[in-house]
């Protein structure tokens, strides 16, 4: 295994030093290391950071290897900075069994970009009726620890109430997608000012908001863990709030795009802008940043959501919801919390690596920077400013909602267990 | 104008006032004519777009476009590629690559005539889409009320129905507001948006309280589908509440006029006394919609120069 001598990388943003990477793990941190026969990677003026970890992914594979595969949303991981992705269980077949789990798994390690974490569907099919085989999920050689039906909502409450007790015999968590259905019927785009003048149905905060409150009520009840998908309002954020000084044993997420974008983006009609929960208001965003800045809200996690071309060239209506995330998600949230000052480095490292891989239960990753340490990494130039080109992204499909936006900030090195999956800003393989 | 037609929010106060204009010197140089027919559009070509069924629409456009001396060209989305599965990006590619200079399209999804407007190079003109506009009706209604009131400065105009789900509600209001009149919507609460509160409209939920003060009562359509979905208990007690019946029409200053987009239910959000009365403008309003069509059409292939 080759040797790795990073040198002059800012650790958290911190003091200039070098780091050495052998045999899979950091072996040496400090001043003007030298290890001959190491290859040197000149990092000077880049933040070290550890590798991203991402609770929120559609590979889309099996099903729709149209719009991406295990293999495009690794490498497409790997250049965002991340060293492992969890895989949403809504492929076609769903993954709700022990073998869709571990023929996900298998794909990961074969691209061998990023760790890919499977999420297990909690309800057979995700539909919402009867819990699919959550221990056998969890025993695979997937190790499921995060089961989601995200995309549809664990709606039924006697249902969710089981899925949170059940998976607490595994250390599980169930990541709930939280929209209750029956107020969302038809919903386009967030219901305030703006769905009223464009006469597209709105999906209103309270329809996130009631279900987030009737699960941190159960969670508590239970004395079960949960996670919060997406979370998209300023009510979420203060249910959480709330919900947490009780002690719930709650964790929640936040997307990158809802971090920067509003509603104001439907005005287009451009249904690259269509997601599910939709884009919000000012109001909300400012919610979201505070949240995600004070701890209430956990994690960024990017919903990554690939579309064939054909999904989003049409009406708003017809268009199926979500936009890309995985290569953008870190240069986001320089621009929406490091830039504004609401966190600094070993923030971004707390909430896009340490805490996601507390939520997943995964050891090897979200460790500190430190010797001993697995050398799950990433190098980030801050610098760098460019525009989002969506056609030079390496996930299969282009529906970027930053084409255009210039952002700050570009992964130039990516490292999993010492091995680069990133070196000079490309994918090494 | 712009190139397209897309939503009377888009209009300022002269665009509107011109195709307003425009549309009386159209009718007066047609009046007493025996061939109903300008050449203006000789040779070029109208699409009229429709994905959702519009008798009545589709004609105004087909006449007006025809009366222009344009060849109309109507694509159905029934029995088309549409029904095949053709992407609304490949059918407006299609047509104009056929050489359509315009393309009026009616559509169920809000937001589509914005969508085909980034991919043609013709004009656009939205003949209703989704529940977001319906713009040539909004501009119909002004010319009939200034014909009718003489002025639009200051009218006040009361919207009663479904405002909610209503295209024609929604680009009567911003098109109104641009041309002075004062608005305001009636209809109960859950036929309104939540965020209603951020259009240029007073708001109020009983009928009979604004009814004395109006110019204009324009009553909405509304659909009995609605009632299965709790908008209201009945169609009893929505006519109650919100019809406009003899007793209500009585109600109303000597010169106040009612009108009614089409098609109406009969006893549901209109009498039929009141439909059939003097100041029913319903009939005068389809005539108009031929002529502010043509207008439309006129002012986006034509130019700006007098008819």
């Amino acid at each position: 295994m080759t040797t790795y001598l990073i040198t002059g990388s800012r650790p958290y943003g911190g003091d200039a030093t070098d780091i050495l990477i052998a045999d899979g793990r950091i072996t040496a941190v400090g001043d003007s290391l030298s290890a001959p026969g190491a290859e040197v990677v000149d990092a000077a003026g880049l933040i070290a950071l550890p590798g991203l970890v991402d609770l929120h992914t559609h590979l889309r594979e099996p099903g729709r290897e149209d719009a991406e595969t295990v293999e495009t949303g690794s490498r497409a991981a790997a250049l965002g900075g991340f060293t492992a992705v969890h895989a949403m269980a809504n492929t076609d077949p769903v993954a709700d069994t022990a073998g869709v789990v571990e023929q996900v798994w298998r794909l990961g390690e074969q691209a061998g970009l990023v760790d890919v974490v499977p999420v297990g569907a909690v309800t057979v099919g995700l539909r919402g009726e009867r819990l699919a085989e959550l221990g056998a999920m969890a025993d695979s050689a997937a190790r499921v620890r995060v089961f989601s039906d995200d995309g549809l909502c664990v709606s039924d409450p006697a249902l969710m109430r089981r899925a949170l007790e059940y998976v607490k015999a595994f250390d599980g968590v169930v990541a709930q997608h939280a929209e209750e259905p029956r107020l969302t019927a038809g919903a386009q785009m967030h219901e305030g000012d703006r769905s009223a003048r464009l006469g597209l149905t709105g999906w209103p905060a309270a329809a996130e908001e009631a279900i987030i409150a009737r699960d941190v009520l159960l969670a508590g009840h239970v004395g079960a863990r949960l996670h919060v998908c997406h979370v998209s309002t300023a009510g979420s954020v203060e249910l959480l709030r709330w919900a947490k000084a009780r002690g719930v044993q709650v964790t929640a997420e936040v997307t990158p795009h809802h971090l920067l974008l509003t509603d104001a983006c439907a005005e287009s009609y451009d249904p690259v802008f269509k997601v599910n929960p939709p884009l919000r208001t000012d109001e909300d965003v400012a919610a979201l940043r505070q949240g995600l800045a004070d701890g209430t809200i956990d994690a960024v996690a990017t919903d990554h959501a690939p579309h064939a071309v054909e999904d989003k060239e049409s009406e708003w209506a017809q268009a199926r919801p979500g936009m890309l995330g995985l290569e953008q998600a870190l240069s986001v949230v320089v621009e929406t919390m490091v830039e504004t000052g609401l966190l600094d480095w070993a923030g971004v490292a707390d909430r896009m690596s340490v805490r996601p891989a507390a939520i997943g239960r995964l050891a090897g990753h979200g460790r500190p920077l430190a010797v001993g340490e697995p050398a799950n990494l990433l190098l980030l130039d801050p610098a760098h400013r460019a525009p989002v080109d969506p056609a030079a992204l390496a996930s299969r499909s282009r529906n970027s909602p930053y084409a255009g936006r210039e952002l700050p900030g570009r992964v130039v090195a990516t490292f999993l267990r010492g091995t680069p999956t990133v070196l000079d800003g490309k994918a090494t393989r | 104008m712009k190139r397209h037609l897309l939503e009377s929010a888009d209009l300022d106060r002269s665009d509107a006032t011109l195709v307003l204009d425009t549309a009386a010197q159209i009718e007066q140089a047609l009046a007493g004519r025996e061939v109903k027919k300008l050449p203006t559009l000789r040779g070029r070509t109208v699409v009229n777009l429709f994905y959702e069924d519009s008798t009545r629409t589709r004609i105004s456009f087909e006449l007006a476009a025809k009366r222009l001396s344009a060849d109309v060209i109507n694509f159905s989305a029934k029995g088309s590629s549409v029904s095949k599965g053709e992407s609304l990006k490949d059918t407006a590619l299609t047509l104009e690559a056929m050489g359509s200079d315009a393309i009026v399209v009616r559509h169920g999804a809000s937001g589509a005539p914005h969508r085909l407007a980034n991919w043609v190079r013709g004009s656009v003109v939205n003949a209703g889409d989704g529940t977001h506009e319906h713009p040539t009706q909004a501009l119909l209604d002004a010319y009939t009320i200034r014909r009718r009131l003489g002025r639009l400065d200051g009218v006040r105009v009361v919207l009663v129905g479904d405002v909610l789900h209503s295209r024609v509600a929604r680009s009567n209001v911003w098109l109104l507001h641009t041309l002075g009149a004062e608005v305001t919507v009636v209809a109960p609460p859950t036929l309104l948006p939540v965020g209603v509160g951020s259009w240029p409209v007073e708001v109020g939920y009983d009928l009979d309280a604004v009814l004395p003060k109006a110019g204009v009562v324009m009553m909405l359509r509304v659909q009995a589908e609605r009632m299965n979905a709790s908008f209201f208990p009945s169609a009893r007690e929505y006519s109650r509440r919100y019809g406009l019946d003899a007793r209500r029409m009585a109600a109303l200053s000597d010169d106040a006029i009612v009108m009614h987009p089409g098609p109406m239910n009969r006893g549901m959000e209109i009498a039929a006394e009141v439909a059939d009365s003097v100041r029913s403008t319903i009939v005068e309003q389809v005539g108009n919609g031929v002529s502010v069509r043509m207008a439309v059409l006129y002012l986006l292939l034509g130019g700006n120069e007098p008819a």
